[in-house]
């Protein structure tokens, strides 16, 4: 379990001033200039040490990332973009972070912003986040209006930071829709290569992080890459804000340890699964588009990036969402399923074809109205999209299904069987 | 340029770093199927039909979407291993095609595209032969409005945006989209518009599947029933590439050939549908008019009504004047037939313009097509090249696009496609870009390869010919007359003339002007002629299909029509000679580069008509001066003889002559007229008698041109 004392966001509830003054308190802003007086490589070198993955759900090592961005300003300036379209069903860490606890991240921002060397960096915040923008503005404002970032501030690195508002759709936090959304286009993902850390936002070298990623890296520099890598397990190091929602008895958003085993995580924080643990039928680890975990393997599963990996599923966005056994849990799946079929943004034919036929034939399934070996071909058509598209989006729609088959199988088949014999009546 | 190693197949390759994986395997001989990806058209890769596996990468990657110079390496250094055929990469493919499949309808049999479908051919290579296994209702998308010439079966659209990258990159028009997300992703119009291009019929082509197809074309024929004659266009005088569909004694449809010096594998609205005119309005047998009316007559008749004609006038009352769509042959034969008569009121240029003959690249598009790819400054002086020749203007936007050339207009302000500097209508901006005191005279002097482009609205103006001197005075002080060669060795010729007739260049070439007759008086142009002809001094007129000139006011002249076409010309004419238009006959014609291209028959004339040369060797004979020539060949000879470049197809004339004294001899030092400068042509779609005959022309003329004239006005 987490100390209290190694906790990063300690305002994440919001019992306190989100403001700028409650901020320094908690110790942020707190010698900023040392922070950048290390230099870019230094910072750089911080945070691959301390081993950081991001944390919007991909898991890539940040500092690695940063340090893909040209190491000189040539003739096209640098950006940073700050993913804060925080649309991943079940996952709501963001927004308490961009609430509560604001000024972690425009610090983050002025740090990450001069550890690659950018003089801009935009905040691209979900569409409907409305309290959360008007939070993050105002924390922004504060400190520009502190000269803490904005031309000649007291640290030295001249800063703009601009909050964009999105307009509500769950593709644009794929990072490079979200680019093309924040150039003013259709929010559709590029292609890739070329990387945004080459052609990235308006042709410039860009990187784009994660609210979360970006908050801690402040704390993570002042305290050492020591003390980040030594909390969770290696590969796997550092804090995380879990979400977790669905049926238990206190749903919360916590920072804990990384690898922190699932049922510790569930009945230390959140009371535990309604009706108690053995009433749980699955739990989906990271949020809508990782696979569901059944209570067998919830039993001891460590939540961290290669652990879920290892049980084929995956940390995503460490967005805990918890089923009992009153859930029905091909309905469950059916509505991820129409989810991302409405969230598909229709650019390349396997996901936008695909999405619509995994839902109709999911929708079929939850009445049992299927042959048995419908169960086979929607395994097959998620094999087909998956890895066949330009973004993640595929991918994501197709592994909730693929947890339901790997795992509830007998369940679905139970359901046609019921539906056959009802038909036959 | 930088090479990199591969192994496609097996099979080692080098491929240029710059190019796609997809060409590179094309390149190793692989076949790829693909539907999004066009060579011309940016990388969508939205398609994924090309996916291939690159041994050692996590997933199938799209082969249009990588470029050679993204494949490194295997880590110990051996060529990356791409296999295009692999069960790996052939499974990945077969799955998309089931998408694609899955919500497209099974109407082949209705299809306008059945036959030459993308869809259906990969389909074959690519589909589940077995059975369909999606049983859910297919997706029906509601057809949308896109104008006359493009017709619309939406629920066939596979989204591949090719449509919507030609409308936005090619054309310049981004009247075409892509609506709403996931599978209810639509491909639209803006708002019912029609697709106000002049390309917009290339969609048709690209299109891989029946989503759009020609509207003229709907229901007519199926690709398999038609013979193909690869031919030359004669709406403009680009000489755009064309390939005659025929069935019959019909010409079906008109499609682009690729000729990367010319049309790359674009062609103008009207190249590809004015074919339908090609059967209304026809002139198919000879007509006398007796007693102020046409009564049909015998090719004998109409000649010895001809003879009798022209025994009774003296060649200084003789006239003849070469329409706009002549080939080289018939511009040739009627010369000579005059020459052999003694006429020298000659002249090719209906709509007078003050273009002299001389030196061949005094009147020739010198920078060529291809060219203009390497100009950075265009002076464009009363030519709206959108409509003077739609598929040259894609060549400029196309040059924007790559390095933002910078355009001028001296004319009326139109939508180039491009952005352009709107110099106004005064001519006397052209006196300012000439004594340097215009802003644009830098950009022209400061440019390593700059244009001036000189239309039909300069050179037709009473002034033209100050004009020309004004514009080869701008192009010697500005370096346009640059070194020898053509651009891609280094040459350069700046100075343009943008013809929109297509036999204008092969006229001139021939030397079809006003002659010097015995008694040292010169010949008469067009103007003078109507002049001679309304004062009783001109009594005979031979028109070889020409009608764009003020036919209605000829007087009491006797005027013999030779042409396809009942237009103006043959309304007001005394006899009438049926002849071929430009698809039912072999016939060389001259682009505005001077560059030679042979078009087919693809038809035969109707009824009696005949072959436009034939008619007047056979007319030579009737008037006691036989022509020398019994057939084409010898014609051809002849006309070899003459003008010696008719002899080499295909080429445009490579820029050489450099001297002062050419391009000082250009136009004529006069006073600049104060009239505005105004287009040359009014009405893109009804510019020749085969246009004004065509139902889809004047459909496109009515909606295109004067629908959006009524909206500008309200």
């Amino acid at each position: 379990m987490l100390a209290d004392k190694d906790r990063i966001f300690t305002n994440l509830y919001g019992f306190q001033d989100p403001g700028l003054e409650g901020a320094k308190k908690r110790g942020q802003w707190d010698n900023t200039k040392a922070i950048l007086a290390l230099g870019p490589e230094a910072i750089v070198d911080i945070m691959k040490k301390s081993g950081l993955r991001g944390r919007g759900g991909a898991g890539f090592p940040t500092g690695l990332k940063w340090s893909f961005m040209p190491k000189e300003i040539k003739e096209r300036p640098h950006y940073l973009v700050v993913n804060a379209d925080e649309s991943e069903p079940g996952t709501c860490k963001d927004r308490d972070i961009m609430r509560n606890d604001p000024h972690t991240l425009v610090e983050g921002c002025l740090v990450a912003s001069f550890a690659m060397r950018a003089h801009a960096c935009y905040i691209y915040v979900r569409g409907e986040f409305i309290r959360e923008r008007e939070a993050l503005q105002r924390a922004v404002d504060e400190a520009y209006a502190a000269k803490l970032i904005g031309k000649n501030n007291i640290h030295g690195w001249d800063f703009d930071l601009y909050v964009h508002h999105g307009a509500g759709a769950y593709i644009c936090g794929e990072e490079t829709a979200l680019l093309e959304s924040l150039e003013g286009k259709k929010g559709q993902p590029r292609l890739k290569p070329p990387f945004p850390a080459n052609v990235g936002l308006y042709g410039c070298p860009t990187t784009v992080n994660n609210v979360e990623s970006i908050a801690v890296a402040p704390t993570i520099i002042r305290r050492g890459a020591g003390w980040f890598a030594g909390i969770g397990r290696p590969n796997n190091t550092g804090t995380k804000v879990f979400c977790i929602s669905g049926h238990v008895n206190k749903p919360c958003n916590v920072e804990e340890e990384m690898g922190i085993p699932l049922r510790e995580l569930i009945e230390r924080h959140c009371g535990g699964v309604r009706g108690g643990w053995d009433n749980l039928l699955a739990v989906i680890p990271g949020g809508a588009s990782v696979p569901l975990l059944p209570k067998s393997i919830c039993d001891d599963v460590l939540m961290d990036f290669d652990s879920l990996r290892a049980v084929q599923s995956g940390l995503g966005t460490a967005a805990v969402i918890v089923m009992d056994k009153s859930t029905d849990v091909i309905k469950a799946i059916q509505r991820l399923a129409y989810f991302y079929k409405h969230e598909s943004c229709g650019q390349c034919t396997p996901c936008r074809e695909g999405t619509g036929w995994m839902w109709r034939v999911m929708t079929r399934l939850v009445q049992g109205d299927a042959k048995t070996g419908e169960i086979d071909l929607l395994q097959e058509v998620t094999k087909q999209i998956e890895g066949h598209t330009i973004c993640a989006l595929g991918d994501a729609a197709a592994w909730p299904i693929q947890g339901l088959i790997r795992h509830f199988r007998p369940e679905i088949e139970r359901r046609i069987a019921d539906h056959m014999k009802e038909a036959a009546q | 340029m930088a090479l990199r190693k591969l192994i496609v197949d097996g099979k080692e390759i080098e491929a240029e770093e710059t190019i796609t994986l997809l060409q590179a395997c094309e390149q190793a001989g692989a076949e790829i199927p693909r539907f999004c990806f066009h060579e011309r058209l940016s990388v969508a890769g939205n398609c994924r039909m090309c996916l291939v596996e690159w041994v050692g990468a996590p997933k199938p990657q799209a082969s249009c979407a990588l470029q050679v110079k993204d494949i490194f390496p295997n880590k110990d250094g051996t060529p990356a291993k791409i296999n295009t055929a692999s069960p790996y990469a052939l499974k990945a493919r077969q799955g998309v095609m089931e998408f694609l499949l899955i919500n497209h309808p099974l109407d082949c049999p209705i299809c306008d595209q059945g036959g030459e479908c993308d869809l259906q051919d990969q389909a074959m290579g690519y589909g589940r032969a077995a059975f369909h296994r999606f049983n859910e209702n297919k997706r029906a998308v509601e057809d949308k409005y896109m104008g006359p010439l493009v017709a619309t079966i939406m629920t066939r659209c596979i989204a591949c945006t090719r449509c919507v990258r030609f409308a936005t990159e090619v054309a310049g028009v981004p009247d075409l989209g892509a609506t709403g997300r996931g599978e209810d992703v639509e491909i639209t119009s803006y708002l019912e518009k029609a697709f106000a291009s002049e390309l917009s019929g290339n969609v048709v082509d690209l299109c891989p599947v029946g989503a759009l197809t020609s509207k003229p074309y709907a229901f007519n024929a199926r690709p398999w029933e038609l013979k193909k004659t690869e031919s030359v266009d004669v709406m403009d005088a680009q000489g755009v590439n064309i390939r005659v569909d025929t069935r019959g004694p019909q010409v079906m449809r008109v499609l682009p050939r690729l000729n990367e010096d010319v049309n790359e594998e674009w062609i103008s609205d009207k190249a590809r549908h004015a074919c339908d005119g090609l059967m209304r309005q026809r002139l198919d047998r000879p007509y006398v008019r007796v007693n102020g009316k046409l009564k049909p007559a015998t090719w004998n008749e109409a000649f010895a009504v001809i003879a009798a004609k022209v025994r009774e006038t003296t060649p200084a009352k003789m006239a003849a004047i070469v329409g706009d769509l002549a080939a080289a042959e018939e511009i040739k034969a009627l010369k000579d037939l005059m020459g052999a008569l003694r006429v020298t009121n000659l002249d090719c240029r209906q709509d007078g313009a003050k273009i002299a003959g001389g030196p061949r690249q005094t009147y020739l598009f010198n920078s060529t097509i291809a060219g203009v790819e390497a100009a950075d400054a265009i002076l464009l002086v009363g030519t709206n090249p959108r409509w003077d020749a739609p598929v040259l203007n894609a060549r400029i936007r196309k040059t924007w696009l790559a390095g933002g050339v910078k355009v001028a207009n001296l004319g009326p302000a139109v939508e180039l496609t491009y952005p352009a500097l709107q110099l106004g209508t005064d001519i006397a901006m052209l006196e300012q870009i000439a004594d340097g005191s215009h802003d644009f005279a830098k950009v022209l002097g400061d440019a390593k390869r700059p244009m001036i482009v000189l239309g039909s609205g300069a050179l037709t103006r009473s002034d033209g010919a100050a004009i020309l001197k004004l514009a080869a005075k701008i192009a010697s002080d500005t370096g346009m007359i640059g070194p020898a060669g053509s651009h891609a060795d280094g040459g350069w010729n700046g100075f343009n003339i943008l013809h929109t007739a297509a036999s204008r260049v092969a006229a001139l070439d021939l030397g079809f002007l006003p002659g010097v007759s015995s008694d040292g008086s010169g010949g008469r142009d067009v103007a003078g002629i109507v002049d001679g002809a309304q004062k009783g001094e001109i009594d005979f007129i031979y028109l070889l299909g020409a009608d764009e000139f003020d036919v209605a006011h000829l007087g009491r002249a006797f005027v013999v029509y030779q042409g396809s076409h009942g237009d103006a010309g043959a309304h007001h004419a005394d006899v009438i000679l049926p002849g071929a238009a430009y698809t039912e006959k072999d016939g060389l014609y001259v682009n505005f580069e001077g560059r030679v291209q042979r078009g087919r028959r693809a038809t035969f004339p109707p009824g009696e008509a005949k072959e436009d040369w034939a008619i007047l060797r056979a007319l030579s004979e009737a008037l006691g001066v036989k022509l020398p020539y019994d057939d084409r060949a010898a014609l051809l000879k002849a006309l070899e003889t003459d003008v010696t470049h008719f002899a080499t197809l295909n080429d445009a004339p490579v820029h050489a002559d450099t001297s002062a004294a050419t391009w000082g001899g250009i136009g004529e030092a006069g006073p600049l007229d104060t009239a505005p400068v105004t287009a040359a042509i009014t009405d893109y779609y009804l510019t020749n008698p085969i246009a004004r005959a065509s139902e889809t022309m004047a459909k496109c003329s009515q909606e295109l041109v004067h629908g959006a004239t009524k909206m500008a006005a309200e």
